[in-house]
């Protein structure tokens, strides 16, 4: 283990610390609930690639598909009817802003895979959306709490440039992979790349180890472009 | 060494391009030509160790090597612009790292279909970058710039945009001054809307341009509509949100 460690890698302390920017002081309070690299906002800024779909709920379904023995899917009615809790999770985008203590409610994903069974090979997730938009990530990081599909925001109706009808919310990674405009997850054995990874950004998104860009994720086992 | 690995950039030129805006000329020690439209990420340490990271879009075209140029509108209370505002003078050092962004970018393709660049404010900056990659490879690709501002002395980049228009009849620059206009102003005076898009999505005729939008969140959200109701469908809209909502 010790000797695995490069001696002196370059997230090294001592090397990070070398440069700094004369004059520059910081005019946001420091805290410990911040993951590197991220500030603190109190609005609700919007990232997305294009356009806000407009979702009629009498069209809307959510659907569980992929390696389950067998695919099931609500209409907005019957989704509405699944036990809800409330969440408080802080939420952190790519884009450097954190928001903390928010307000949502919503179904578990833990809720949602009682109603399926699951293939021992479907290890990853593809989270797809209304107008396309697709996230991957580990199953393992949508269980146990760690994530749901939120219906209300503080109080309430999730709007539309925030995802709503209903966004997958999982807090612990950056908020890409919460997708907006959620119509289901697929089930899958390998971990294949969506939307924002295909262009370069990380295939986990820890915000704690600053997952940013593909070339921050642990494995870094194809130096990736950053072009599509 | 990775792509996006930090390197310490130098700032060759600071040239001021309205009362509140700057475009800092940055050369790097490991460029790598970037797509128009892609944006670096600039980070600030303080001495206890405390660092700031914001990102800004790349306004020079990728034909002008080893060098990249950020052009910085001051933020009220702006931790990072307002530092690189007052705190920075040519031959200082930054620390950025890029290019960033898969997306938000045109190739330049001869065959691509003709531009429709929506920008607010700062929001013009890649889209000059993608208009100076267009001069830059000699396309007539028809293009359009809607660039909403609030009075005449916010237009960035106004004097080479002026002089695109005079040169290049396949390229078109409406400014819309949505408070203040100058003396005698005959185009767009009014906050964009839906019925301005409409007129300029029509001005393309049966062609169905490309649109990239680019600005604060509530008027990317707003035009971004917009365009649909004018009939663009979703995938010819590709959007940049680059902050709150200014009143
Ligand atoms: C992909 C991308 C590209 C960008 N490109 C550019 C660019 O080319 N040029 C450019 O000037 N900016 C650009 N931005 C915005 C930039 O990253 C910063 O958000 C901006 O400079 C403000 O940072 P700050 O530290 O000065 O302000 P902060 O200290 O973060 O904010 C101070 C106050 O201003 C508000 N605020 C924050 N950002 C904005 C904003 N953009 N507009 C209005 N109010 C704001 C905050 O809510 C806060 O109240 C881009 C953003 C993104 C995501």
């Amino acid at each position: 283990m010790f000797l695995s460690q490069p001696f002196l890698s370059l997230s090294h302390p001592v090397l990070m610390g070398i440069f700094t920017n004369r004059g520059f002081q910081p005019k946001r309070p420091t805290n410990p609930k911040l993951p590197p690299g991220q500030y603190e906002t109190t609005d609700f800024p919007v990232l997305t690639a294009g356009p806000t779909p407009r979702i009629a709920l009498t069209n809307w379904e959510f659907r569980l598909e992929g390696l389950v023995e067998e695919p099931v899917k609500w209409s907005w009615e019957e989704f509405n009817k699944l036990p809800m809790q409330d969440f408080n999770p802080d939420i952190h985008c790519v884009t450097k802003w954190s928001k903390f203590d928010t307000h949502w409610r919503g179904v578990s994903v833990d809720t949602l895979l009682e109603h399926v069974k699951l293939r021992p090979e479907a290890q990853f997730v593809t989270e797809f959306s209304y107008g396309g938009y697709t996230t991957n990530l580990p199953l393992a990081d949508l269980l146990g709490g760690k994530a749901f599909v939120g219906l209300q925001f503080e109080g309430q109706p999730l709007a539309p440039e925030h995802g709503g009808p209903a966004r997958l919310v999982v807090p612990h990674l950056y908020f890409w992979k919460s997708a907006k405009w959620i119509q289901g997850l697929r089930f899958t054995a390998q971990d294949e790349p969506g939307f924002w990874e295909r262009g370069g950004y990380s295939m986990y998104g820890d915000p704690w180890k600053e997952q940013r860009y593909r070339d921050d994720d642990d494995d870094q086992a194809s130096p990736s472009s950053l072009r599509l | 060494m990775s792509r996006v690995a930090w390197q310490l950039a130098t700032v060759k030129a600071i040239k001021p391009e309205t009362p509140r805006v700057k475009t800092f000329t940055l050369a790097l020690p490991n460029w790598t030509p970037q797509l128009a439209g892609q944006h670096y990420d600039l980070r600030l340490t303080a001495d206890g160790g405390y660092q700031a990271e914001r990102s800004y879009s790349i306004a020079s075209p990728p034909e002008q090597t080893g060098e990249i140029e950020l052009t910085v509108e001051l933020v009220n209370e702006g931790e990072v612009s307002g530092y690189l505002f007052e705190g920075v003078a040519v031959g200082d050092q930054l620390e950025v790292r890029g290019p960033i962004g898969g997306y938000f970018v045109w190739r330049g393709e001869p065959s691509a279909p003709p531009l429709l660049l929506v920008g607010g404010g700062s929001g013009v900056v890649p889209l000059m970058a993608m208009l100076r990659h267009r001069r830059a490879l000699g396309l007539r690709t028809p293009a359009v710039l809607l660039f909403s501002v609030r009075s005449p002395e916010e237009v960035i980049y106004q004097a080479e945009l002026e002089a695109l228009a005079q040169a290049d009849d396949s390229f078109t620059l409406l400014l819309d001054y949505t408070r203040q206009a100058p003396p005698g102003w005959a185009g767009y005076h009014r906050r964009l809307d839906a019925a301005m898009l409409a007129e300029v999505v029509a001005r393309f005729g049966a062609a169905q341009p490309q649109a990239f939008v680019c600005g604060p969140t509530g008027f990317v959200e707003s035009v971004a509509n917009g365009l649909q109701a004018a009939g663009l469908p979703p995938e010819m809209i590709l959007t940049e949100r680059f902050g709150p909502t200014r009143g």
